[in-house]
């Protein structure tokens, strides 16, 4: 079976820093994938580069058998790729609700004068679209917080409102870059919930980067190691967990660590 | 025709008679959905035939865990169509307490809202013999829970339909075999002592009580009743399963317990019933949006506001009101008392309840004087939630109102409240001596509360009977009396008085972690958990001050002189109070015993060590020191 979103072995240099070496990476359809490795490993370099963000230097990306890799990021949305942020981007002035429908822009037909009118098609548009932010803010269960800025809310519930605004697009595939970043146990649980009735509800493709260890053992089909910007080990949760050089990855041996150490100094 | 004697009956006649007419909305995706009693008997209808489908026979248990929706209303129904029982129960519940209770009642089928109650049953299946099915409501999350036992609502109605081609008339056949005799609910109440128990009410039970409140207040077929109490309590049931039925209004389900008041406003229901909890909550977001209103806003709203609680106050005691006062309350109106209840959805409420545990005089005079009919009603699960209730023009802070007509009343010895009516329980499940210790061989039901009857007639409760207790040198001492001055305070959230052969009367008090927070804040006070600011000393002198106001109101010897601020709030799950938060007062000294030492031992200090039972069950110690104060300068030692 093909992949959904293939990796073929893509480079990316920032300046002289070879932050992504040749990483390769096939999701399958339905999966959830997370993309582990410690601090500056390449991770969120990697998602950048799924959403259109970076460009490799080398290598390609492929959507569903389409060459996606010197796509804009807005077309890369449009053909279902959305994603959340390690630090929250959302409108911290706006609602909830008109943050969650704006997630919806893609799918928005209506020029400027016929959403200004408000009348015929734009309407039933806006109805439509308005449902289907109903139906996310109910799966959410944040029912309460519509009419609140998002700025004023609390930081896991802001997580919680931009996986809602990733939703909004109706992804194929959710890149999500530490959804649990900064959380406490509960917020962790319910996003781990989140996360795993969104993959089973919709189908949903997941790729995620998460550094909590528990979580991603927890829920992820499959896990990808990267270790100084190279793909060190790929399997399911428990190859991974077993793989030696995954260990030495983590835990380091003296030589290996030195020479991290040396390297970011 | 002869008058219908069961629930399942009416609600035939209310698909007939009330076809087009709203009987339940439901809040959902942000939109107000309506059934009405035509749809509302399909729902029920195709249910019940899907249980029965399952085998579900005359006297089986059905229990319902989670929020208030329509599913699990039309479950609870549609078991009673079939000669079942409904067993609802409370949601927050640990899980020890929902075993014994399914277990107990054996209980066959659990109706459970979405998969965090469904994951409740699976830990526990293996514990409940008697149970066969599990039904959920919401079917999130479920696709991969594969279980011989476990079905969607949506399916078992299919089932149902299915069942019915094959079985035309057998869910009418079911109602008609149904009595006014047969069990209509088992209400577990909470008991502040040892384990639940299960309160049996009938059908005659409910159609009784419902006259009862029918003479006694006024309920219309277009009235709209918010349904967001807890469905295990006797008080909700009894507006959404009888009243409702039985009268034919509406009843409407809030979007989630956090969008309730959002809820309240846009639907501003016509008729209210809430603990004191939420009346006091309603008033402190008043005084909050106040607060924080332009000087020349706020100088309105308190100018307007004092000349309500006059004109109430006068009112109250009968005297005329002058015309000038009357002529300011009427432009008040247009421009204070009006808005507020809007803002509060109180604006189409005729009368509103308030029971369960005393409510403050001040916020219940704040309600009555912007106009807002609210009253006390008193009852318990054993009389089908209603014994009596306040004549709205004799509303007032201090009596649980005048025995409803048909209820009779009387003060038995050490004044126990005894009352006699054909809403009196047919005893407790399985528990026969209990039963026996309620009711006596003449049918009154000793209600365990201590009261008397004053001279207007009305019913005013003191205390639980068992508590009422007298200091060392004879004075009389009932503690909830001084825990409830003490909780009138809007710093105070819980208290826990102590005297009952003691020589003086000595008090432990939970601070209110909002308003106290809040307090602190506007003083610039820092602070990092509630352990943290409960010890802090300016904390410790605002509580003071506010027991000292308090033993204002108290005879000398009943005055307050010691007292100690928890380093945590009093919890349900902790087993100190009640699931409907009341303090199990036995427990609590047990628990507590060094405190008691020290508050009349003469120490200073006490070190707590509690321990903390989470939702789930697990269990955590907390070790903190908290300093005894003594409410006056000099000193009282025992």
């Amino acid at each position: 079976m093909s992949a959904l979103v293939e990796i073929r072995e893509v480079s990316k240099t920032f300046g002289g820093v070879q932050a992504v070496t040749r990483v390769s990476l096939d999701v399958t359809k339905g999966d959830i994938v997370s993309v582990i490795g410690p601090n500056g490993a390449g991770k969120t370099t990697v998602l950048n580069m799924i959403s259109g963000f970076y460009h490799p230097d080398s290598g390609r990306i492929a959507l569903g058998g389409r060459d996606v890799t010197d796509l804009a990021p807005s077309k890369i949305a449009e053909l279902g790729v959305a994603r959340t942020f390690q630090n929250i981007a959302l409108f911290r002035g706006m609602t909830v609700l008109d943050n969650l429908m704006l997630g919806r822009h893609v799918h928005m037909k209506s020029g400027v004068l016929a959403s200004f009118v408000y009348w015929g098609l734009a309407q039933k548009e806006e109805v439509r679209h308005r449902k289907r932010v109903e139906d996310i803010i109910d799966f959410l269960k944040i029912q309460d917080l519509r009419r609140r800025p998002t700025g004023s809310l609390a930081y896991g519930l802001q997580k919680r409102v931009e996986l809602g605004r990733a939703l909004a697009l109706d992804p194929k595939v959710l890149l999500l870059d530490e959804p649990m970043g900064g959380m406490n146990q509960e917020e962790k649980e319910d996003m781990a919930r989140f996360i795993l009735d969104v993959n089973e509800e919709w189908g949903t493709t997941i790729i995620l980067i998460e550094h909590d260890m528990g979580v991603v053992m927890d829920i992820s089909d499959r896990v990808a190691v990267l270790d100084m910007g190279q793909k060190i080990a790929e399997g399911s949760p428990d190859e991974v967990r077993a793989n030696p050089a995954v260990i030495k990855a983590y835990l380091g041996d003296t030589k290996g660590g030195g020479a991290r150490e040396a390297r970011r100094g | 025709m002869a008058e219908p004697t069961t629930l399942p009956r009416l609600l035939l006649r209310n698909a007939r008679d009330f076809a087009t007419r709203t009987a339940i909305r439901e809040k959902d995706r942000g939109i107000w959905q309506s059934y009405t009693w035509a749809e509302y008997h399909a729902q029920v209808r195709d249910f019940a035939l899907g249980l029965a489908a399952l085998g579900f026979k005359r006297g089986d248990r059905l229990s319902v865990i989670g929020d208030n929706r329509p599913r699990l209303y039309w479950a609870q129904v549609a078991a009673q169509c079939l000669g079942g029982v409904s067993v609802p129960v409370y949601q927050d519940s640990i899980a020890r307490e929902l075993a014994f209770v399914w277990n107990h009642a054996d209980v066959s089928v659990i109706v459970a809202e979405d998969q965090e109650q469904v994951d409740k049953v699976v830990t526990l299946r293996a514990e409940l013999p008697t149970l066969r099915f599990v039904i959920y409501d919401d079917a999130r999350g479920m696709l991969h829970y594969k279980h011989e036992w476990l079905k969607s609502f949506a399916d078992v109605q299919a089932l149902g339909r299915e069942f019915g081609r094959t079985h035309a008339g057998d869910f009418e056949a079911a109602i008609e075999q149904g009595q006014g005799d047969d069990l209509a609910f088992v209400c577990y109440t909470s008991g502040t002592t040892g384990n639940p128990k299960g309160a049996m009410l009938t059908h005659a039970n409910a159609l009784e009580t419902a006259k009862t409140a029918m003479r006694a207040e006024d309920f219309r077929l277009d009235d709209d009743y918010l349904a967001y109490l807890p469905m295990a309590w006797v008080g909700d049931a009894f507006y959404t399963l009888i009243m409702s039925v039985v009268v034919g209004f509406a009843i409407n389900c809030p979007e989630s317990p956090e969008t309730v008041q959002r809820d309240l406003r846009e639907l501003g229901p016509t008729l209210v019933l809430a603990p004191p909890r939420i009346w006091e909550n309603m008033l402190t977001a008043v005084q909050v949006k106040g607060a924080d209103a332009p000087p020349l806003k706020r100088r309105v709203f308190e100018r307007f506001r004092r000349a309500a609680e006059q004109a109430e106050i006068l009112r109250s005691e009968d005297k005329p009101i002058p015309l000038g006062l009357r002529l300011t309350c009427a432009l008040g109106e247009f421009f204070v008392y009006g808005p507020v209840r809007d803002q509060l959805g109180l604006r189409r409420t005729r009368w509103a309840l308030t029971g369960g545990a005393p409510l403050g005089p001040d916020t219940f005079r704040f309600f009555r004087s912007i106009g807002v009919n609210l009253k006390q009603v008193y009852g318990s699960t054993e009389t089908t939630g209603l014994v009596s209730l306040q004549p709205s023009r004799e509303a007032n802070p201090t009596t649980a109102g005048r025995p409803c007509p048909g209820i009779d009343v009387k003060i038995g010895e050490r004044g126990e409240v005894l009352v006699k009516s054909a809403g009196i329980f047919r005893g407790y499940l399985k528990n026969d001596e209990a039963t026996r210790e309620v009711i006596d061989r003449d049918g009154w039901f000793h209600t365990g509360d201590a009261g008397f009857i004053d001279p207007r007639g009305h019913l005013v409760i003191i205390d639980r009977a068992k508590d009422v207790g007298a200091l060392s040198d004879g004075t009389p001492f009932a503690p909830q009396f001084v825990e409830n001055k003490l909780k009138f305070s809007p710093y105070i959230r819980e208290a826990v008085a102590f005297g009952d052969q003691r020589a003086f009367v000595t008090a432990m008090i939970a601070i209110d972690v909002n308003t106290v927070g809040n307090w602190a804040e506007r003083r610039s006070l820092a602070y990092t958990s509630y352990m943290d600011l409960s010890q802090k000393p300016e904390i410790r002198k605002l509580i003071r001050d506010e027991i000292r106001k308090c033993n204002e109101t108290l005879p000398e010897a009943g005055k307050v002189r010691r007292f100690l601020l928890l380093t945590k709030d009093l919890e349900a799950d902790d087993a100190e109070m009640t699931r409907t938060r009341k303090v199990r007062r036995r427990f609590v000294a047990e628990k507590y015993a060094p405190v008691l030492d020290a508050f009349y031992g003469g120490g200073d200090e006490v070190e707590l060590v509690t321990t903390i039972t989470y939702e789930d069950g697990r269990q955590a110690t907390l070790k903190s020191r908290a300093r005894l104060e003594d409410v006056e300068e000099a000193p009282v030692r025992g």
